[in-house]
């Protein structure tokens, strides 16, 4: 995922640069941080660098990071999507329970778990985006709905490791050239958002509606629709990420994917989204998943305590909201200067 | 927050009911609920040496959810069955302490006969319990104990005793790896109650056992995916391991995962603790882990209800050496003298290729 390199921008205008200049340093400085935390803990103990070691840390990191390109699209747009933990959980059993008691091919399992997901990514933006009801309160809402769903059709059972066809395991714990599957999958996931978040005007109207949601009223942007669409995106992925939870844990009850919002959500912010909107990619949000899950892995293989990896993980937090106001400061000083410069002339 | 509001709400609705019942003559008299009415002459009697019928036992699992705690549920409805009560199971779906305390209010505004709670935290639902206690709720607690001195007192069903279960972990696993080299044990979160006292026997343990050293205890939060990271992160701090024991069955079941798909980490580390035979069956199967332990849940929650209703009924006490007698489990005894009265289930069951066939949870 580290590897995910950024294409060139294009030309645009100076404004527009500078903030991607902005941007892009920040993903370098969170991808430095990485090497940095990987590097010191390596010249601690040299197992760190061991082939299990650094497979855990991409794989561990991989379910927050794909989890966080839908929470990145939503948060770009100044919402935020809470259900993602409770869609993957229910994903997750939905597709167990299936293959324990309908036996369905390996391949339908993903295709069901996506199915989940955009179910209930579709009724949260339906709520967000035409009944325009907060997104904080439907998605808090549906975090509990989906639990509760949940615990319904679990009723107390699990999914026992043998009721999981070895097949669909084998995407979990599987690699290939020593990088598995799984981190694979989701860093093809994130390239794709990665280019269509810089690219295509439709990701880019998410930016405009996070920036300034009535001046891309204004502009024309359909913003309402373009939400819609964050949050089914949103939805999906964290469908299709239940089906890998499953399928790299091989066992699944009712409390698979409890707490995740919060982890993808710290995630993000780390990666440098901007927690109210406007600004922020994908590749910053995967980035900030492998950081956190480097600095968790790397305290117990240093033999610290592990209670210090969530003092850490709220300072980073700290550390990169500072950081953004820091930047959006100077951004709009620069851009005030310029515009008095502009009027001079 | 919001979830804790939304019980707190349920149980708001709980004593709104309970107040519409108070005006109904009807359905107070009783205060037993649905059985009351056809077994209360047999129970209106003074204190003879059987328990009472139409009984209402509240069962307060950590939560609603956890396969383990439902199965100890149901054992405690057998048992309420076989007596003619009743068991109303009533908790939170996360694991917090604030999350049961709107079920002990249902129970108080129920007028429960007997509070059966497995508590998420030891002190936080002391006053809520000492409430229906002082109204005459028979208080039992299982899975982790409390810590509420003697408001109110309760007896604690011991699912095998704590130190038991510490030393037979540390036992099962020094004949698995011929009691020498470095072990690890991987928990649940660092402030539960259960995990650390086993925690705490398996080092005594280990004094028997001078070859074996106990290198690091890490908490994988009952959360497989930081249970794996942990995991990774134990087995490169510690290249020459020899051992785990994960006394929780997120850890173990995660663990065992982890080595089915990794051979080369199998065949140097042995994995052992406490495991649900249903998600250990496959890799007791397939010889990644020679065996695990756990009582019986059914029997424990079969046990805790049996013990709810004695007391209750006035039939025992919660003073040492007061017996009773639990269904198909035979006669049990009050065990102290130590602050807490006490009953032992007994020692854990440990499962194997030749057993685990028998066992259906």
């Amino acid at each position: 995922m580290t590897t995910a390199v950024q294409q060139p921008p294009a030309p645009t205008p100076a404004a527009e640069s500078r903030w991607l200049v902005a941007a892009r340093s920040r993903e370098l400085g969170i991808a430095a941080l990485i090497v940095l935390v990987f590097l010191v803990t390596t010249a601690y103990n040299h197992d760190f660098a061991r082939p299990h070691s650094i497979q855990q840390l991409l794989t561990g990191a991989s379910l927050i990071a794909l989890l966080g390109v839908g929470e990145t699209m939503v948060i770009v747009t100044r919402n935020v999507d809470l259900s993602v933990g409770s869609t993957l959980g229910l994903s997750a059993y939905v597709v167990g329970d299936l293959f324990k008691h309908q036996h369905i091919p390996v391949w339908s399992g993903f295709v069901i778990g996506v199915l989940v997901g955009l179910l209930i990514g579709t009724v949260n933006g339906f709520v967000i985006a035409v009944l325009r009801v907060p997104s904080l309160v439907v998605t808090l809402a549906m975090l509990y709905v989906v639990r509760g769903i949940d615990s319904l059709i679990v009723n107390g059972q699990t999914i026992d490791p043998d009721a999981i066809p070895n097949a669909f395991t084998a995407v979990g714990y599987k690699d290939v050239l020593g990088i598995p599957w799984l981190a694979v999958i989701v860093a093809l996931i994130v390239a794709f958002f990665g280019y269509a978040m810089r690219s295509f005007r439709s990701n880019r109207d998410l930016y405009a509606i996070g920036s300034n949601p009535a001046a891309a009223e204004l502009a024309g942007i359909p913003a309402g629709r373009r939400v819609f669409t964050a949050f089914v995106i949103s939805g999906l992925l964290s469908g299709l990420a239940g089906a890998l939870f499953l399928s790299l844990h091989a066992q699944i009850d009712n409390s698979g994917g409890s707490g995740y919002e919060l982890n993808v959500v710290a995630a993000v912010v780390v990666g440098g989204v901007a927690i109210f909107g406007g600004s922020g990619t994908v590749v910053g949000a995967a980035l900030g998943a492998v950081l956190l899950n480097t600095i968790d892995q790397a305290l117990v293989a240093s033999r610290i305590s592990s209670f210090w990896s969530e003092a850490i993980a709220g300072g980073l937090l700290i550390a990169a909201i500072a950081a953004d106001r820091a930047l959006s400061l100077r951004t709009a000083r620069s851009l005030r200067r310029r515009e008095g410069a502009h009027r001079e002339l | 927050m919001s979830q804790i509001r939304s019980v707190r709400r349920l149980a708001t609705a709980a004593v709104a009911a309970a107040l519409a019942c108070a005006s109904l003559a009807a359905c107070t008299s009783g205060s037993s609920g649905s059985g009351s009415s056809s077994s209360s002459s047999s129970s209106s009697g003074s204190a003879n040496k059987t328990v009472k019928k139409g009984l209402t036992v509240y069962f307060i699992p950590k939560d609603t959810q956890n396969p383990y705690e439902v199965l100890a549920d149901k054992g405690g409805q057998k048992a309420l069955g076989e007596l003619g009560g009743k068991v109303v199971v009533s908790s939170g779906t996360q694991d917090t302490a604030a999350a049961q305390i709107p079920s002990v209010q249902s129970a108080i505004q129920a007028h429960a006969d007997a509070i059966v709670v497995a508590a998420n935290d030891p002190k936080a639902l002391c006053p809520s319990l000492n409430q229906a206690a002082k109204q005459g709720a028979a208080i039992v607690a299982f899975d982790s104990d409390l810590e509420c001195g003697s408001s109110p007192t309760h007896l604690f069903i011991n699912q095998a005793d704590t130190k038991s279960i510490g030393t037979s972990e540390v036992d099962l696993l020094a004949k698995q790896i011929g009691s020498k080299g470095d072990i690890a044990v991987l928990s649940a979160a660092a402030s539960a109650t259960n995990q650390n006292s086993w925690i705490k026997y398996m080092k005594v343990q280990l004094k028997k056992y001078p070859n074996m050293k106990l290198v690091k205890t890490v908490y994988g939060n009952d959360d497989p995916a930081t249970s794996l990271t942990v995991l990774q992160g134990l087995l490169t701090a510690y290249p020459n391991l020899k051992g785990i024991i994960s006394p929780t069955t997120v850890g173990i079941s995660t663990a065992a995962q982890y080595l089915d798909t990794h051979k080369d980490v199998a065949s140097k580390v042995t994995l052992t603790g406490l495991g649900l035979p249903s998600q250990m069956r496959k890799y007791v199967k397939d010889g990644t882990v020679q065996s695990f332990e756990l009582w019986n849940p059914s029997d424990l929650g079969y046990l805790a209800g049996y013990a709810a209703a004695s007391l209750a009924s006035k039939v025992t006490t919660m003073t040492p050496g007061a017996k009773f007698k639990a269904g198909r489990l035979g006669q049990y005894t009050v065990a102290g003298p130590a602050a807490t009265p006490s009953v032992v289930l007994g020692p854990p069951t440990v499962f194997d290729k030749k057993n685990i066939d028998k066992f259906k949870f």
